[in-house]
């Protein structure tokens, strides 16, 4: 350089930049900096070659060891499943009687069923299985189609009203829409079911009416004895727990309008053996039968 | 507070100079060969704990079939402890709490009787250094010949010499190392693994530490670690007080230090000549390097090795011998009076830390022996909290464990009060009058059970209720408390 300025109170050359008599001392980045920069450079070049790197217009620079972290996910996947082969093997061949019967085929599967429910039937049942309204309490002992191992096994396999060649299907008739009974009828054969349960009535209600009624229009599907009727999915009207509700105000909705709740077919969404595991968890939360 | 007679034996402070850097570089120490009578107990206690560590491993102790022979073994995958007839499970790993209690406590109470004898006859590092040193005598040669060596430029002996020294001290680092991992697995296997390169990598890897520092701080750091690095010197002179029996040199009795001949014609003309004829062999022998005359130091780790070199000399010298001997801070006051010695074992310190050991070994002994060898956790479902059945009764679902601690198959019987009229079922078990676990020989078992109490029984929204677990055969149970809601 033709003119080297020194600051006359550090010793130190200046850039020559000044503002309003400050000037800016030149003091050069430190070595080991500097190399540790251009390492840092010479390192992401590196690494441009070697990793994915660069946009394309309809791809992207793959790098030269092809790494992919949609590869690297799926490696870990399959040695998961490895790690879960043998059981999950067990499992794909146990009858769901055996594998409730042994307690290291429970476990596992138990485990499978709660994560695989949670991932699938909690949005409507809930995470804890109590359901709500319009969707069946899986905890307690009511079942709609039946609690026993195939029969859960079954609705799971193939939902209702879903749609499914074997799903579950029936209808509670819109008595009041379609015009069989009338409002007043409605209301004494509502109050007539809740009196089966042992629920009160409200004063000056024929309920021996609703009797008669129930006799004539309901205990095809709900039975004579209105406990229901799991061939057809029927629900026992005589039990404390009720689907949509036990009120009045709600029966006599079920009543008019009719009920048909939908669960999915789950065959083709899950394999088979995820719905095994289901079907086991959902049993062994207490209501099995 | 420090006791008027702890003032008496010190030497008068060196006045610093300001000028010099307070770094004062180490210098080597070079201890001389001795013999007497702590160092035969030095070598005995050597033998002794190196004899236990290194062989422990291998002694076997019969558990039956379903638990490992070894009888001292870390059994980390199945995170189980044994220590001979006791077996600890993770979940009472508070043992080792009472364990170091005890270790605390028994290291106060050496202090309170002799100082820092832990230091100069059990440490770990005293004993490796000792070790190594013993090596190094044998190979280089005593103090002398090690200090004339050192000065010297090398030659090919010399290098040989080194070669074979550092060598040796690799292999017993290598094999503390080796002994160290043995407690981790089943040693005679282990060994034969690790000779045919089989053992885990985590195998040789803690190996090849433990030669590290074993090589490093018995070989090269030796009393930099007592003197820089370890806390117990600093937390040991709180704790001394001045009836601990410490490697004392009798002032009184040694000084005006002479020679030998100047001491004989002083004596001859009836006059007072010490005993110390400042022939220096208590600072040649001294494994830290410190000069005992002038007091109980930090430096000094109590191995009485100076002792056994000044009683030598003594003897040569013709006087009687004790010059340097294990003794109290008041005595050293006393003798200057002339007064004769007073020693006091059973003071309160020593009762108390004594109370404390006793009592917590007995605590110890207590929980260890009425421990139950089963358990019970129980863990209520977060949701739903209590189910209703379509008769109207309510249901509360828990996750139990049991832990059998036997290694042997064990039939437990479950029963649970505290609501009126239960009904237990455990999933995947027949329904039957009594509720029977089976579970597997050292293990654990987890079932889901359900327990119902029948409609309108009178319960709360909250009851506390408690699972017994009953071993049929023997009677040992175990008790759990938990909650049945209700609505």
């Amino acid at each position: 350089m033709a003119h080297e300025d020194i600051d006359a109170v550090t010793g130190t050359p200046t850039t020559g930049h000044e503002w309003d008599g400050i000037k800016e001392l030149n003091n050069p980045l430190p070595r080991w900096w500097l190399w540790t920069f251009y390492a840092c450079v010479v390192w992401s070049v590196a690494y441009w070659v070697v990793y994915p790197a660069w946009p394309m217009i309809s791809n992207f620079t793959g790098g030269v060891i092809g790494y992919s972290s949609r590869a690297s996910l799926e490696t870990d996947l399959a040695a998961l499943h490895q790690l879960r082969g043998a059981k999950a093997a067990a499992l794909a061949d146990a009858s769901l009687e055996e594998i409730e019967k042994d307690p290291n085929l429970l476990a596992f599967a138990r485990a499978q069923g709660r994560a695989a429910f949670g991932d699938n039937c909690a949005p409507c049942h809930g995470s804890g299985a109590t359901g709500s309204t319009g969707y069946p309490n899986l905890n307690d002992d009511d079942w709609l189609w039946g609690g026993s191992l195939a029969a859960i096994h079954q609705t799971i396999q193939h939902g209702a009203r879903s749609g499914d060649p074997e799903a579950r299907e029936n209808t509670m008739l819109a008595f009041g829409k379609d015009g069989t009974l009338n409002h007043t009828q409605i209301v004494q054969v509502a109050s007539y079911v809740r009196s089966l349960s042992g629920l009160p009535v409200e004063q000056g209600v024929d309920v021996a009416a609703g009797k008669q009624i129930f006799a004539e229009n309901c205990t095809v599907c709900h039975g004579e004895d209105a406990k229901g009727n799991q061939e057809l999915g029927a629900p026992n009207l005589t039990d404390r727990i009720w689907l949509y509700g036990g009120d009045m105000a709600t029966l006599v909705e079920t009543i008019t309008n009719g009920r048909g709740g939908v669960m999915p077919a789950w065959t083709g969404r899950l394999d088979p053996v995820t719905i095994k595991s289901l079907a086991v968890y959902v049993h062994t939360l207490g209501g099995g039968k | 507070m420090v006791p008027p007679s702890m003032n008496v034996s010190v030497k008068p402070p060196v006045v610093a100079v300001p000028d010099e850097p307070l770094y004062a570089s180490a210098k080597k120490v070079y201890p001389q060969r001795v013999t007497g009578r702590f160092r035969s107990i030095k070598w005995m206690l050597m033998g002794l704990f190196l004899g236990v560590y290194y062989l422990l491993p291998f002694v076997r102790w019969d558990r039956g079939p379903n638990a490992p022979s070894q009888a001292v073994l870390v059994d980390l995958p199945n995170r189980r402890f044994y220590f001979f007839f006791i077996e600890l499970w993770p979940q009472e790993v508070y043992y080792f709490t009472g364990l170091l209690v005890i270790a605390a406590m028994t290291l106060f109470l050496m202090n309170a009787i002799a100082g820092r004898v832990w230091c100069g006859y059990a440490c770990p590092q005293t004993v490796w250094t000792d070790l190594f040193y013993a090596v190094e005598r044998w190979i280089e040669g005593d103090r002398r010949a090690r200090m004339k060596k050192a000065k010297e430029p090398l030659s090919a002996r010399r290098v040989g010499e080194l070669v074979a020294k550092h060598s040796i001290w690799l292999i017993i680092a290598w094999w503390t190392g080796g002994a160290w991992v043995l407690y981790f697995a089943d040693a005679p296997t282990l060994v034969y693994d690790l000779a045919t390169f089989q053992a885990p990598l985590v195998a040789y890897a803690a190996i090849g530490i433990l030669t590290f520092t074993t090589y490093t701080l018995a070989g090269h750091m030796r009393e930099q670690v007592c003197i820089y690095m370890c806390p117990w010197p600093r937390i040991q002179a709180a704790l001394t007080d001045e009836w601990a029996l410490n490697v004392t040199y009798r002032r009184d009795r040694g000084e005006p230090r002479t020679s030998i001949k100047k001491a004989a014609d002083l004596r001859a003309l009836g006059e007072k000549a010490g005993d110390c004829v400042d022939c220096l062999q208590c600072v040649a022998v001294c494994p830290t390097g410190v000069d005992i005359r002038h007091g109980s130091q930090l430096g000094c780790i109590q191995c009485g090795l100076c002792i056994d070199a000044c009683d030598n000399v003594m003897a040569k010298v013709g006087r009687p011998t004790g010059l340097i001997a294990y003794d109290n801070d008041i005595n050293i006051e006393r003798r200057q009076a002339g007064k004769p010695p007073i020693y006091r074992f059973f003071r309160a310190r020593t009762v108390i830390y004594l109370g404390i050991i006793a009592l917590t070994g007995a605590l110890m002994l207590y929980s260890l022996y009425a421990r139950t060898l089963v358990d019970i956790n129980v863990l209520h479902d977060r949701n739903p909290l209590y189910v209703t059945l379509s008769n109207g009764s309510v249901r509360n679902a828990y996750t139990i464990r049991f832990l059998n601690k036997r290694s042997e198959l064990r039939t437990l019987e479950l029963t649970v009060t505290g609501v009126p009229i239960p009904t237990l079922h455990v999933i995947g078990e027949e329904p039957a009058e009594r509720t029977i676990v089976a579970v597997g020989p050292d293990q654990t078992r987890e079932v889901r059970v359900l327990v119902t109490v029948p409609p309108d029984a009178q319960i709360g929204s909250s009851n506390r209720i408690t699972f017994e677990a009953r071993d049929v055969d023997s009677g040992d149970n175990a008790t759990s408390t938990d909650h049945f809601f209700g609505p």
